[in-house]
């Protein structure tokens, strides 16, 4: 690999590292004032120009706290799972595209860290690693509330990212590739797939909000029941690590919910609108980052406008809507997605 | 039977397939969510931004001087007789040679003080001096740590030569008129009281 790529991903692997702890970082400051908004307040306002250094007042309480160790707690794993939520969340972000290619002297640089030909099997692993953050912070907490909700953070992750899997699994059959990039470039044409797989995706949603612990799915922390769920142990910026790789994992969620269905990068008539502009392919490239960054801002927007309208799930209700609703219905659009396809004679005989 | 029209009878009918999808539901409740995002925001945001008040407002006392810069108070304890939330206390002093323009007559009050957490803001001490000495004015009591801070003395409550605090908003004809009724018994001279009781008998 030559050294200016080399260099080009390390900076890049920085810029994206620092725009998700940002994005994440404001994402609490946006989830308070849109929850303020949508209940008739004003919400943070007295920290900077509209609350706006709300996060950094947030992040220096966090770092002030005092810290403190349960007494019987195993202090190796207790540290390891805020450690550990906080990477996984941070991980998946190397394989999304966050925009085409950049051309600077010649060299084509392209704005994904790697694009390895596995991006949504590496996804779905990564992702499904983040569960033993939380099981090994609930469990190493020694406190029965912090193991009740890491106990039902997993067994709901489990349950949902089964129908996620198999929602993806209709998407691949027609893209016929798991390399993120590829997803991406299929859906140039101005189409995404979030037309032709409506069904998918909205089984694809409510398994990401299942994913990330979001209401109404965030059964894992529901202080009504639990005190805190899996962290109630957990304080100073242990806490604020947990709390903050709940954002992350949001704005990466999104961030794949939009490569995937929503044409990622890719915006309506967009080579037309850069020819009518005389847009360079740089200059391109660069509106369409910034529209990715659009549209994932979006999803992160619906993500808290459900949180402050839905009520939490029962546990029951929880486990029945993901096995006997989501599951069925995921299997049924893939067969639904095989016939289709091999009625429009998409599948080779062979 | 109903009064008020307004019950509903609660059925608990199974719900129908398009209820159990709960999707219209919830576009329903985010319809709703979303409708608050236009909405206009009652929050006053306080020291910045004052809320309007009434022109009759009772806030924060005064312990108001006369032209002459002199206390007009003489601790006769009306104000803490007629204070139903017994939020007034004092202590009456004679008058010594050459403090003539600090009080107005012979006696005054030593210590006034008002308990701001235990005064309601009726306005009665107002009505009962004899001296108008004491006003209710348009300030908002500033918030305090302790408890003690809120038992305001003759220090926050009597106004300065230089700031006099300005009363006549609420000191309307009508007010001033009320004040000098001969009803009310601070307001009767000794021969009031006597025709009062000649009449009574």
């Amino acid at each position: 690999m030559p050294i200016d790529i080399l260099l080009f991903k390390l900076l890049l692997c920085g810029i994206i590292f620092v725009v998700s702890l940002a994005v994440a970082a404001y994402a609490t400051w946006g989830e308070r004032k849109f929850a303020a908004v949508l209940q008739d307040r004003v919400g943070p306002s007295r920290a900077g120009p509209f609350g706006l250094l709300q996060p950094v007042a947030d992040g220096v309480k966090m770092f002030m706290k005092e810290e403190m160790l349960p007494t019987k707690s195993n202090k190796f794993l207790f540290i390891l799972g805020p450690c550990l939520f906080m990477l996984t969340a941070c991980m998946v972000s190397t394989v999304i595209p966050w925009g085409g290619d950049l051309t600077i002297d010649g060299a084509v640089y392209s704005l994904q860290i790697t694009d390895i030909n596995i991006g949504i099997l590496y996804m779905f692993g990564v992702v499904s690693l983040g569960i033993y953050g939380i099981m090994i912070g609930g469990w190493a907490s020694n406190n029965k509330y912090s193991l009740l909700g890491a106990l039902r953070a997993s067994s709901q992750m489990i349950s949902y990212e089964i129908a996620m899997g198999l929602s993806i699994i209709a998407l691949v059959m027609m893209t016929g590739t798991l390399s993120l990039r590829e997803i991406v470039l299929q859906q140039d044409a101005g189409v995404s797939y979030v037309v032709y797989q409506p069904l998918g995706f909205l089984i694809f949603l409510i398994c990401a909000f299942a994913e990330t612990n979001r209401a109404p799915f965030d059964l894992a922390e529901c202080e009504t029941e639990l005190v805190g769920g899996y962290h109630t142990e957990y304080s100073s910026m242990k806490l604020g690590l947990f709390l903050f790789a709940e954002y992350i994992n949001m704005f990466i969620s999104s961030a794949i919910m939009v490569t995937l269905y929503f044409g990622g990068y890719n915006f309506p008539f967009q080579h037309e609108i850069a020819e009518a502009l005389g847009l360079s392919a740089n200059g391109l490239t660069i509106v369409q980052t910034l529209l990715f960054f659009g549209k994932v801002v979006g999803f992160i927007l619906f993500f808290m406008w459900v949180r402050w309208t839905l009520p939490r799930f029962r546990y029951d209700q929880l486990m029945s809507l993901g096995w006997k609703v989501l599951l069925p219905l995921a299997i049924a659009n893939i067969f639904i997605t095989g016939i289709v396809m091999w009625a429009l004679g998409l599948i080779a005989n062979n | 039977m109903s009064l008020s029209n307004r019950s509903i009878v609660v059925s608990k009918k199974e719900l129908s397939w398009s209820e159990r999808l709960y999707l219209p539901a919830i576009l329903g409740g985010m319809a709703i969510t979303i409708k608050h995002l236009f909405k206009r925001k009652p929050t006053i945001k306080y020291p910045e931004q004052v809320r309007e008040i009434a022109p009759v407002y009772r806030g924060q006392h005064v312990l108001k001087r006369d032209e002459a810069g002199a206390e007009r108070c003489t601790a006769c304890g009306l104000c803490a007789v007629a204070c139903p939330a017994e939020a007034i206390t004092m202590e009456s002093a004679e008058r010594a040679k050459g403090e003539e323009h600090l009080f107005r007559e012979e006696k005054y009050a030593r210590i006034y003080e008002i308990n701001m957490l235990r005064c309601i803001f009726c306005g009665l001490c107002e009505d009962a001096c004899p001296k108008e000495a004491i006003f209710l004015t348009d300030r908002i009591v500033p918030s305090s740590f302790t408890r003690g801070a809120e038992v305001f003395g003759k220090d926050k409550l009597v106004e300065t030569v230089d700031n006099p605090i300005d009363v006549s908003v609420r000191q309307r004809p009508e007010v001033l008129e009320f004040k000098q009724d001969k009803k009310h018994y601070h307001n009767q001279t000794h021969l009031d009281k006597k025709a009062v009781r000649r009449s009574a008998h």
